[in-house]
C-alpha cells in the first residue's frame, strides 16, 4: 500500500510534471494565461496520460528497448488523435472550448517520459496509479500558474469557466479589478510566474527539513 | 512478474525489433483509419450546424426562408477567399452573409458578416482564432459585446475613414492591451462592404435567373 501512497505522493507533490521534472513546459506556457485554460489543459492531458501509462505497462514485456521510444510516440500520437476525432465528431461543444489543448498534448513530452520512466517497468495498476497522480499534479500546478497570471494579468480568476465546465460552475468566476499587468498575461508572464513559483516551492521544502532536522537533533538531545 | 523465456530471447535480435515497431505502426494506422471513417460523417455535420447556426446569428429573424448554408457562391477579395451564402424570401435576395478571414496577431481569424440588400451590417460574428486568450479573444460573441458594435452600420456609417479603431482615428473600440486583433476584425467587415457594394449585383444575378 505504501508504494502506492509514494506514486501520488510523487504525482502530486514531489516530483510533480512541472515543478519537480520541468517536464511540459510547452503546453504549460502556452495555456496558462487564465486559470480556467489550465484547468482545461490539465484535465485533457490527465485522461490521455492515465490511458497512455495503461497501455504502454500492458505492452512492456512485448517491447524492445532498442525502439520503444518510437513505438511509445506512435502510441501517443494515436490515441490524441483518436480522442481529438472522437471528441469533434460526438462532444462537439466541448471540443469547441478543449479543441486548442488536445492537439498541444501531443508535445507534451510529459506523457512520454512517463511511459518511459515509469509504465514501462511497472504493472498497470501501478501505471494507473501514478497516470492520475501525475495528471492532476500537472493540473495543480497549470491551475497556480495560470491562477497567478490571470489574477496579476486581468484581475479575475477562472474567468469563462462557465464555458468549459457548463453553467453550473459560473460561481467558480471572480473578479477583483480591472486591467492590470498585461506583461503577465503575455509568454514572459508564464516565464516569470514559474520561476517564482519553482522558488517558492524550494524555499518552503527546505524551511520544511531543516525544521524537521532540528527537532530530530533536540528530540535525539 | 515472471515472463516467458523467448520472449527475453527473442527482443534483442533484429527482426524481432523491426517486427514490433512495424506491427506496432500498422495497428495504428488500422486504429486512425477506422476512427476516421467513423467520426467523418458526424464531424462534417457538426461543423455544418456551426456554420447555419453562425448564418442564423447574424441575419435578422425572418427575412429568408431558404438554407443560406447551401445557397453558397465562391468569391475573392484580392487573394482572400470569400464564400458568400444568399438569404432569401420567396426567391427574392433579401440579404447575404460573407464567410471570410482576417490576419490576427496570431494567425487567421474567420468571420461571417451579414450585410442585408442596402448595404448595411446585419451582424458579425467570428467562427474560429488563435488570438491571446484574454486579450484578442475578447472578439468572441461568448466573452464580449464588442462584435455587437457593428450591427447597423454600413460604409457612410460612420465615414469610410472613420471605419477603423480609436487608435487609428476611427470610431471603433479596441481592447486594453490588444489592438491588432480588432483592428483586423474591423478591417475585415469594411472590406466585405466594399465586396458587397463591387460585386453584389453580380451574385445575385447570378442566382436569380438560374
Amino acid at each position: 500500500m505504501s508504494r502506492y501512497r509514494q506514486i501520488v505522493k510523487d504525482g502530486l507533490w514531489d516530483n510533480n510534471m512541472v515543478s519537480g521534472q520541468l517536464l511540459a513546459m510547452c503546453p504549460a506556457m502556452a495555456v496558462t494565461a487564465t486559470a480556467t485554460n489550465g484547468l482545461g489543459m490539465g484535465l485533457a492531458s490527465t485522461v490521455v496520460l492515465v490511458a497512455a501509462n495503461i497501455l504502454v505497462s500492458s505492452i512492456r514485456h512485448l517491447v524492445p528497448s532498442a525502439v520503444r521510444i518510437p513505438i511509445f510516440i506512435v502510441l501517443i500520437a494515436t490515441l490524441v488523435t483518436l480522442v481529438d476525432m472522437a471528441l469533434n465528431a460526438w462532444l462537439h461543444d466541448l471540443y469547441k472550448v478543449l479543441g486548442l489543448f488536445i492537439a498541444l498534448i501531443v508535445v507534451n513530452c510529459g506523457i512520454l517520459g512517463r511511459s518511459e520512466s515509469f509504465a514501462s517497468k511497472s504493472t498497470v495498476a501501478e501505471s494507473t496509479v501514478d497516470g492520475l497522480a501525475m495528471g492532476l499534479g500537472f493540473t495543480f500546478a497549470l491551475i497556480a500558474i495560470g491562477g497567478v497570471r490571470e489574477l496579476l494579468g486581468s484581475g479575475s480568476l477562472f474567468a469563462q469557466a462557465h464555458l468549459l465546465l457548463g453553467p453550473a460552475f459560473a460561481f467558480l468566476e471572480m473578479k477583483f479589478f480591472d486591467g492590470g499587468a498585461l506583461l503577465m498575461i503575455l509568454p514572459p508572464g508564464g516565464f516569470i510566474v514559474l520561476g517564482f513559483l519553482l522558488a517558492a516551492k524550494r524555499v518552503w521544502e527546505s524551511r520544511r527539513s531543516a525544521r524537521a532536522s532540528v527537532t530530530q537533533a533536540t528530540s535525539a538531545a | 512478474m515472471s515472463e516467458p523465456m523467448t520472449l527475453e530471447r527473442l527482443r534483442p535480435t533484429i527482426p524481432y525489433q523491426a517486427a514490433a515497431l512495424a506491427v506496432t505502426v500498422m495497428l495504428a494506422s488500422a486504429a486512425l483509419s477506422f476512427a476516421e471513417r467513423h467520426t467523418r460523417g458526424p464531424i462534417e455535420q457538426a461543423i455544418a450546424e456551426d456554420t447555419r447556426r453562425s448564418l442564423g446569428e447574424v441575419l435578422p429573424q425572418g427575412s429568408y426562408d431558404n438554407d443560406p448554408g447551401s445557397d453558397r457562391l465562391d468569391a475573392r477579395d484580392g487573394n482572400v477567399p470569400v464564400v458568400v451564402h444568399i438569404a432569401r424570401k420567396a426567391g427574392v435576395p433579401t440579404a447575404v452573409v460573407l464567410e471570410t478571414a482576417a490576419k490576427g496577431y496570431s494567425g487567421e481569424i474567420g468571420l461571417v458578416v451579414g450585410i442585408d440588400r442596402e448595404g448595411r451590417v446585419t451582424g458579425v460574428r467570428i467562427t474560429r482564432h488563435t488570438e491571446t486568450p484574454g486579450l484578442g479573444d475578447k472578439v468572441e460573441v461568448a466573452k464580449s459585446e464588442w462584435v455587437h458594435d457593428f450591427a447597423g452600420r454600413d460604409l457612410s456609417n460612420p465615414a469610410p475613414a472613420k471605419w477603423a479603431v480609436k487608435k487609428d482615428g476611427g470610431v471603433f473600440d479596441q481592447f486594453a492591451g490588444a489592438t491588432i486583433t480588432p483592428r483586423a476584425v474591423v478591417g475585415a467587415v469594411k472590406r466585405s462592404l466594399e465586396l458587397y457594394r463591387r460585386e453584389h449585383e453580380a451574385w445575385f444575378a447570378r442566382r436569380d435567373a438560374p
